[in-house]
């Protein structure tokens, strides 16, 4: 039988939602016990969080000073050992996990599963290669432990409130390295939906034009309740900071609905956004590739439609 | 620290060596096609090119000779023997020698890092620069799992690097913005988009490149297990979007999302 080892993602004291969503495809292989493990400086409260998460069997705290900051070579020496007796171990495929799990699976001596997409089996699983142009099933050596991320636009949030899993506090003799230190995150503060878990996301992109333009997007995403997001080209050219990007290398999201708004939707931006529910295109060519996977297209000018698209709306 | 000390540093580091991986890639405008039988994608005659995050591991780790921080860059493939030609390329972009390890096998990330250890003992950089993940495979794991195996630091998906005193000082983009954090030396970097733009090759340099060294290693003299450890059993096009429709003003837009339920 298996048992799996989903490590919390967490900011502020506050657990991040991709966990919910390892805990969903840990739950997928059928296992007798799924633990979620939280790395921190001051664990109580993410813990408290994780507990309600259901099909939680445990969730394990590992608190030291040195855990105040996910850096990936003073956590994974502690993952590593606290996976022994786990038949798996999952991250969220977000940067956190990206950057932390493979530094995992080497010190275990195993092979990575990147970007689960679907679990078919407790050593199968379908993930996305080229951008996601191929899909290809995988299958891990059943007598190692699996290391995975989960690709979070892939799954739901497991649900949470009704589990009360019991909190443990794990004490493992690990030296950790002193060679690397956090010195601070650059955030971009907003009282806007996250936009990795919205349900509606807006994104601008060349076609805005410029940072002061892209107010536009901003004020339209506030009038519908939705988060903001952009393209690479308008990251590259400097409207909005690099957190807000969706694509390939940025983040990969699934919201309910999806605006793009002067985006001519290259593959790479396409593929960040094909699991959303309706994707609503406007632009002004009405050749631009975003027609092509858009279930509905508006052809024109941003700066006249979107005014109108707000009068509409009431 | 004394001033002794302080010039012993920065000697150490006019020394120092980057390495960096250079991977041959099916070119990121190639449109991919799943080979109907689901053994593969079509990779006959189709157009190859460096991994685009290689690209701007080479250019950074240029720059950084340039600035007088480092003293030699290294490109290294892994890759069948007529993988010379894109290694000449990464010689003609700047780098001062190639090392081409040769197998016509695929090489998963694990066993990749575990090849670019052997060559890390071997040449002592005091930096290696990867890309973060090639965009044929997406597993964005290679430079993670060799700086475990090498423990190391690691810095990961870097928009911008400084070398001082022995130590590296890399902004990272992540999920919620930009990380700052600071490593000694050595250490492993990967790039992401934004750290730089790599320069074109010119013709002179073309010819120049060709006088630069490529040491060759076959595979199997390294001592690395190279069985691989996933096994990929079948290939299939992602499922397709059906067609959408198109609607002739904003206020049709806005009625077809309400009828939707979505506004």
């Amino acid at each position: 039988m298996s048992k799996i080892l989903v490590i919390a993602e967490h900011l502020d004291g506050k657990l991040n939602s991709s966990t919910a969503r390892a805990v969903s495809a840990a739950a997928a292989v059928k296992p007798e016990a799924i633990d979620v493990l939280v790395l921190s400086n001051n664990a109580a409260a993410i813990a408290a969080e994780a507990a309600k998460i259901d099909g939680i069997s445990r969730v394990l705290t590992i608190e030291r000073p040195e855990n105040a900051h996910p850096l990936a070579a003073v956590l994974a020496p502690q993952i590593a050992k606290a996976a022994a007796g786990y038949s798996h171990v999952f991250a969220p495929s977000t940067t956190f996990g990206k950057d932390l799990a493979p530094r995992v699976a080497a010190l275990l001596g195993v092979a990575q599963v990147s970007d689960v997409m679907s679990v078919d089996g407790g050593h199968t699983f379908k993930r996305p290669i080229y951008a996601g142009n191929a899909i290809i099933t995988v299958e891990a050596d059943p007598s190692q432990a699996v290391v995975a991320t989960i690709r979070t636009a892939s799954w739901a949030t497991a649900a949470s409130g009704s589990n009360n899993a019991p909190v443990e506090a794990l004490n493992l003799d690990v030296t950790l390295p002193t060679h690397t230190r956090f010195v601070e995150l650059k955030q971009g503060k907003s009282d806007r939906p996250d936009l990795q878990s919205a349900n509606k996301v807006v994104s601008g992109g060349r076609g805005v034009g410029s940072k002061e333009n892209f107010e536009i997007i901003y004020k339209f995403a506030d009038k519908i309740g939705a988060a903001v997001g952009a393209s690479r080209a308008a990251v590259d050219a400097g409207y909005v900071p690099n957190e807000m990007q969706v694509g390939q290398t940025g983040k990969i999201i699934a919201p309910e609905l999806y605006i793009a708004i002067g985006i001519s939707g290259a593959i790479q931006h396409l593929t960040g956004i094909k699991d959303a529910g309706t994707i609503v295109a406007i632009n002004k060519d009405a050749e631009a590739p975003i027609f092509e996977v858009a279930d509905v297209g508006l052809v024109g000018d941003l700066f006249k439609l979107i005014p109108e698209l707000e009068q509409a709306i009431g | 620290m004394t001033t002794q000390t302080l010039i012993g540093v920065r000697y150490k580091e006019t020394q120092m060596k980057i390495l960096v991986g250079y991977k041959r890639v099916v070119d990121y405008n190639v449109r991919i096609q799943v080979k109907p039988d689901g053994t593969g994608v079509v990779t006959d005659g189709v157009k190859l090119s460096a991994n685009p995050f290689d690209d701007i591991a080479l250019e950074e780790a240029l720059r950084l000779r340039e600035k007088g921080v480092a003293e030699e860059v290294i490109v290294v493939g892994i890759g069948p023997a007529d993988l010379t030609a894109h290694l000449r390329n990464g010689l003609a972009m700047g780098a001062n020698r190639a090392i081409h390890v040769v197998t016509s096998d695929t090489v998963q990330p694990l066993t990749a890092a575990r090849a670019f250890l052997k060559l890390v003992e071997k040449e002592q950089p005091g930096l290696v620069i990867l890309g973060k993940q090639a965009i044929d495979d997406d597993a964005n794991q290679t430079g993670q799992m060799l700086a475990a195996l090498w423990n190391r630091p690691q810095a990961t998906f870097a928009s911008k690097v400084e070398i001082a005193d022995g130590k590296a000082t890399v902004t990272r983009e992540v999920d919620a913005g930009l990380e700052v954090i600071e490593t000694q030396l050595p250490a492993v970097i990967t790039t992401d988009l934004r750290l730089n733009e790599p320069r074109f090759i010119k013709l002179p340099d073309i010819m120049k490149a060709k006088s630069k060294p490529i040491d060759t290693i076959e595979f199997a003299s390294l001592g690395v297990d190279a069985h691989d450890q996933l096994k990929t059993t079948h290939y299939a096009a992602p499922p397709k979007r059906s067609k959408g429709v198109m609607v002739k003003d904003a206020a049709e837009l806005v009625a077809t999302l309400k009828q939707k339920g979505l506004l």
